[in-house]
């Protein structure tokens, strides 16, 4: 087999195909899967590319084992990343709880289907939204992005993996089957052109070194296993050294800190795409493949006249609430279609806190929504 | 916490060891020290270099030790250290990645992981201390649990019957198997240096009192009495095949090396 190393050029390929190759673009070089319908070529892609730039491919025996032996990687020095779609991210939710709590930099796919149980196993869905955001037990806050296009998640897979660098943390791609089985074009640049963010690396010696004391920004450096610093880590409520302290005020402190480091980087972590929000009436906002398929009821909505504008969450969580609530004075209506029955149209109520009405244009699954339907919520607002 | 006076600053293997940790949280009469001071010699002897040993725990009792050995070390979810395990040996092969846990969390929850990677040869030791029960939550019922024995779950008697764990890493495809009870603290460490230094995947069950709970409970209420019925009970059969290494209901213990073998 020939070696390929990093692509760059231009490229038709799936989107499940462009996340592998963004993941190795990223300097992904560990993956642990479990195969499962519409996520599986992700799986298949890094088998076949990982060993090709010197990478490891492992498929392990289940969901649990991927999401455990991702975070054993990534203390292992390497940048690690596993796949899956819901029945799959279920399994995962307590080594993601794992991985927010020891502070470990790792990516996890979901390309999701419909739901709940075993659903429409080859078709899209949307349900796993709020999963992405609550699921594991506990208070936490998480970083979820929500590709629109195969070239998105190429783009996204390499952002987090910086984010996951950046602030310690599983970062969730969170894709469907729309757009991870969609072929279009994927254009990948020179990898000398692409930014990494690198770990951050402890700058004492292994004596002074308190792997959960932060920096400014509330995120500690990070030692690999094997380079002398000895730590210890744990899903237990920690201190600083990484031992387990039993105490509500070492509970206060962890957590606060956990969550912090994610809502007060909030500026830094959440990308948006805005269309025509100045002067709008009514706001369409979505996510994924929903706010693609919005764009065809918003061209036809603006040429009977409705000033509608986009907001495109590019970043689902942290929920951009700042710029809803913004918005929310300005017009009559957020439009929230989603494959789902009502999961961010929530945050979007909230945050519009009565100021503009919130009409989520919901779809329980299996296909894309009409955009009929989503014309028809725009048209009833501005009625 | 109430102080605790040391008799002895200095402990040999303190700078092995968290002593700002100590005293850990093993009751009285339980084997988890003995096991982990044999392990910490036995990694001695080996040779190894300690930055590059790894200590991966899941939870319960024997979950804690990683957190009081001074090398890098996890403290992981229940059943998962294994998996975990894998991952840090695959990403940084240059490390001896130890997995130190017991019986419910290696057997029962994690058992899937454990036969998979016995199966794929992962170059690991596993360390799986098995005092019959979980001893964290209160004296359960576990896949160990001998036949006839009483938990907190079990009241009237085991009627499962209970996991052979040679039998069961050797035909998922382990390199080096062996078992013995926490009498027998020189072949114990003997035998996790010859684990240490084996390229594989190796497996050491060790037998350990819980008097607290599962020896209360069957008539082994004290650690002392629990090691006397180790000492008294042990049948050292080397080289057996794993199928006949029987553990009885307060009877025999067949302890010994079972597995040594060589494969890709």
């Amino acid at each position: 087999m020939s070696r390929r190393g990093h692509l760059v050029g231009e490229f038709f390929m799936t989107g499940d195909e462009a996340c592998a190759e963004g993941a190795i673009n990223a300097g992904c070089r560990f993956f642990a899967g479990y195969p499962i319908t519409p996520a599986t070529e992700i799986a298949e892609r890094m088998s076949e590319r990982l060993p090709e730039v010197g990478g490891i491919y492992i498929q392990m025996e289940d969901e649990l084992a991927s999401m455990a032996a991702i975070l054993g990687a990534s203390w292992g020095g390497v940048k690690a990343m596993t796949a899956t779609s819901g029945p799959g991210f279920s399994l995962m939710m307590e080594n993601i709880g794992l991985g927010v709590m020891s502070e470990t930099p790792c990516v996890v796919v979901n390309i999701q289907r419909a739901g709940p149980s075993t659903g429409l196993p080859t078709l899209t869905g949307q349900g796993d939204m709020m999963q992405a955001r609550w699921g594991s037990h506990g208070c936490y806050s998480i970083i979820a992005l929500s590709p629109n296009s195969p070239q998105e998640l190429y783009d996204l897979t390499i952002r987090a993996f910086n984010l996951s660098e950046r602030y310690r943390i599983p970062v969730l791609v969170m894709s469907e089957a729309a757009t991870g089985h969609m072929y279009e074009k994927v254009v990948m640049p020179p990898v000398s052109e692409i930014e990494i963010t690198p770990r951050r690396k402890p700058t004492v010696s292994p004596e002074e070194y308190l792997p959960f004391k932060p920096d400014s920004d509330l995120v500690p450096p990070m030692a690999n296993a094997g380079e002398g610093y000895r730590f210890h880590v744990t899903g237990l409520t920690h201190d600083e050294r990484g031992y387990p302290a039993m105490t509500v005020e070492a509970q206060d402190k962890l957590i606060r800190r956990l969550v912090d480091k994610i809502e007060r980087n909030r500026d830094e972590i959440i990308e948006l795409e805005e269309d025509g929000i100045d002067g709008a009436e009514v706001v369409v906002c979505s996510y994924g493949i929903s706010a693609r398929v919005s764009l065809i009821a918003i061209e036809r909505a603006r040429e009977e006249g409705i000033r509608v504008g986009l907001l495109r969450l590019i970043t689902v969580w942290p929920f951009p609430e700042d710029r809803i609530r913004g918005i929310s004075r300005q017009v009559k209506a957020f439009i929230v279609p989603e494959i789902n029955y009502g999961q961010v149209a929530l945050e979007v109520e909230r945050c519009a806190g009565g100021r503009a009405k919130t009409i989520l244009v919901s779809h329980m699954g299996g296909r894309v929504h009409n955009p009929e339907s989503i014309l028809d919520a725009i048209k009833q607002a501005v009625k | 916490m109430s102080k605790v006076t040391r008799h002895n600053e200095e402990h040999p293997l303190d700078a092995y060891l968290r002593v700002d940790r100590l005293p850990h949280i093993w009751c009285p009469g339980c084997g988890l020290g003995l096991i982990l001071n044999c392990f910490l010699r036995g990694l001695l002897k080996s040779g190894l270099a300690l930055d590059k040993v790894a200590v991966v725990s899941g939870i319960g009792c024997a979950g804690r030790a990683a957190g009081y050995i001074k090398l890098d070390s996890f403290h992981t979810t229940h059943g998962r250290a294994i998996p975990f395990a894998t991952g840090l040996k695959l990403a940084n092969p240059e490390l001896k990645v130890v997995v130190f846990s017991g019986d419910g969390d290696l057997v029962a929850i994690g058992g899937n992981h454990l036969i998979h990677a016995a199966r794929r040869n992962i170059d690991m030791t596993v360390l799986c201390a098995n005092n019959f029960n979980y001893g964290m939550t209160g004296g359960q019922l576990g896949p160990t649990t001998p036949l006839t024995a009483r938990t907190t779950t079990s009241r009237m008697g085991n009627i499962d019957m209970p996991f052979n764990i040679p039998y069961l890493v050797a035909a998922s495809g382990a390199v080096y198997v062996a078992r013995w009870t926490t009498a027998q603290v020189r072949r114990l460490e003997k035998t996790i240096t010859e684990a240490l230094l084996k390229k594989g995947f190796s497996l050491v069950e060790v037998i350990s009192p819980c008097p607290t709970y599962y020896g209360r409970m069957n008539n082994q209420a004290t650690g002392l009495g629990q090691m006397k019925y180790y000492r008294d009970s042990s049948i050292t059969k080397q080289g057996i095949s794993p199928k006949y290494a029987d553990i009885e209901f307060n009877g025999q213990i067949v302890v010994g090396k079972f597995v040594d073998i060589e494969r890709s």
